[in-house]
């Protein structure tokens, strides 16, 4: 309990520091851009592969499972999107964002701390945490809402291959798609996801920026933060729910 | 010139720094030498900011480094020049983006103005024409005169080298010392170099303290050195069997 209160404290003190205002707007639209393209467009593909395949195995299953004949079909192009936006999209592919980015960026810092890449910064006289933090913290609320929308229009793509695959005529499932559609549902995506971006950019940029020792911590700091950032995304997925939905 | 006054520092129980005295002259190579684990990392990193002192007072010139604001530490910070005993190159950055950094950092210069610093350090520490390298294309030596190079881009008026020599070659040593002692008398600049290598004791050696668990027990030259009949300073510097048929 101590460790965690300990955690938290040096959490938002980091925090503190990384939302001061950065020494030179020009050098930071430098780093915001590069970040972006490091958490953002380099994720692109594992998105679309693992939301085309997922949305396939979502309408199987459901057509698989609709075993009574009063069901109709275009069920399977509905559970298939809610399923999509409401839970896979915003939470599994943040999930493994947290793998993949989370990860990336503990063990970037990681590596620059006990480089002492980031003593040279300091010595400098440059703010490193919000240097280096800031721009990957507002790349990632930027950038993955909108790989999470797409997500959803891929899988949706997988689903409809999918439900051909289980006999499900395409304007069956276009119907199902369609029927009593909630944009609502977007903006709690959109949310949701939002929370979950800050979650895997400042919680993996804390451990990394608080890695003491050689190559093991770094990647022991790694673990700790797609570990730490998975349980805070879960945990939040079920606060942010509760209060969005309830 | 940098001066510390009875400064002391504890890491918990571990009292590393015992009321440690010293005067950094301007235009000299400073030494801060003594066996590993004596305390000289640690006061290397007291005079650049990154470990807080317990007390007793550190001056640049006459600021006490503690006693301004952190903003004002920023701006002293941007006087120093510091050597980092991996070098500490960003390893995302070629060798150009490297040295130029600081200058994107702090100044107004234009692009060409900046690339043109760059150069002439670059040229200043020999490696000319090696912009577009990446830090993992450089040798050991390389990245020690990048990191050199990086520096003294923005003209410091302090120059403070983390064990400037480890990992190298004897004879890229001698290069390494030569040239921080000739970026020393050229800009006129406080040097302090922390070493546990004699040969750097004797090459550049001009004002030199000896540390010895966390309390200055010697201070002097290089010919000082070799004369001084303090034991301690003696088991040190004559350790090998080569400096003690020279001390013979």
């Amino acid at each position: 309990m101590i460790k965690l209160l300990q955690h938290l404290g040096l959490y938002f003190i980091m925090m503190k520091k990384v939302t001061s205002a950065p020494e030179k707007w020009s050098v930071f639209r430098k780093q915001l851009i590069l970040e972006m393209e490091k958490v953002g467009l380099k994720s692109v593909s594992l998105v679309i592969i693992l939301s085309f395949f997922v949305g396939a195995v979502v309408s199987i299953q459901t057509a698989f499972n609709m075993t009574s004949p009063l069901l109709p079909s275009y069920l399977v192009g509905l559970a298939s999107r809610d399923s999509l936006i409401l839970e896979f999209s915003p939470t599994m592919i943040s999930l493994i964002l947290a793998g993949k980015v989370g990860s990336s960026i503990a063990s970037e810092i990681g590596s620059m701390r006990v480089t002492e890449q980031i003593d040279a910064l300091e010595i400098m006289g440059i703010n490193s945490a919000s240097f280096l933090i800031l721009p990957k913290i507002i790349a990632t609320v930027l950038f993955f809402p909108f790989l999470i929308i797409m997500s959803m229009g891929i899988g949706m793509i997988g689903a409809w291959v999918g439900g051909l695959s289980a006999d499900v005529t395409t304007a069956d499932f276009m119907y199902g798609l369609k029927y009593d559609f909630r944009p609502f549902y977007i903006t709690y995506a959109v949310v949701k996801t939002t929370f979950f971006a800050f979650i895997i950019s400042s919680v993996s940029a804390y451990f990394g920026y608080h890695t003491k020792g050689g190559a093991i911590a770094v990647g022991k700091s790694s673990t700790t933060a797609v570990v730490s950032s998975s349980i805070l995304i879960l945990l939040f997925n079920y606060i942010l729910t509760d209060i969005i939905l309830s | 010139m940098i001066e510390i006054q009875n400064v002391e520092k504890s890491f918990e129980e571990n009292h590393v720094l015992k009321n440690v005295s010293f005067l950094f002259e301007k235009g000299k190579t400073n030494l801060i030498i003594g066996e590993s684990g004596s305390g000289k990392t640690t006061l290397i990193k007291i005079l650049i900011g990154l470990h807080k002192i317990d007390s007793g007072t550190v001056l640049f010139d006459g600021v006490d480094f503690n006693a301004i604001k952190t903003k004002q530490q920023r701006i002293l910070r941007q006087e120093i020049g510091m050597l980092f005993q991996g070098g500490a190159l960003y390893d995302y950055m070629t060798v150009e983006e490297n040295i130029m950094f600081p200058l994107s950092m702090f100044t107004d210069k234009t692009e060409q103005e900046k690339l043109e610093r760059v150069n002439f350090c670059l040229k200043r520490v020999n490696l000319e024409g090696k912009n577009d390298l990446m830090p993992s294309e450089l040798s050991g030596g390389m990245t020690k005169r990048v990191a050199i190079a990086r520096a003294i881009v923005m003209q410091p008026k302090y120059l403070l080298c983390d064990e400037p020599n480890s990992g190298l070659d004897p004879k890229t040593a001698i290069i390494i010392d030569n040239l921080i002692q000739e970026i020393t008398k050229e800009y006129n600049i406080t040097t302090i170099v922390n070493t546990h290598d004699m040969n750097s004791v004797m090459e550049i050696g001009e004002n030199i303290a000896f540390i010895n668990n966390g309390e200055i027990w010697w201070t002097g030259n290089k010919d000082g050195l070799l004369n001084s009949d303090n034991k301690e300073l003696n088991d040190f510097v004559f350790a090998s069997k080569l400096f003690k048929r020279l001390k013979s």
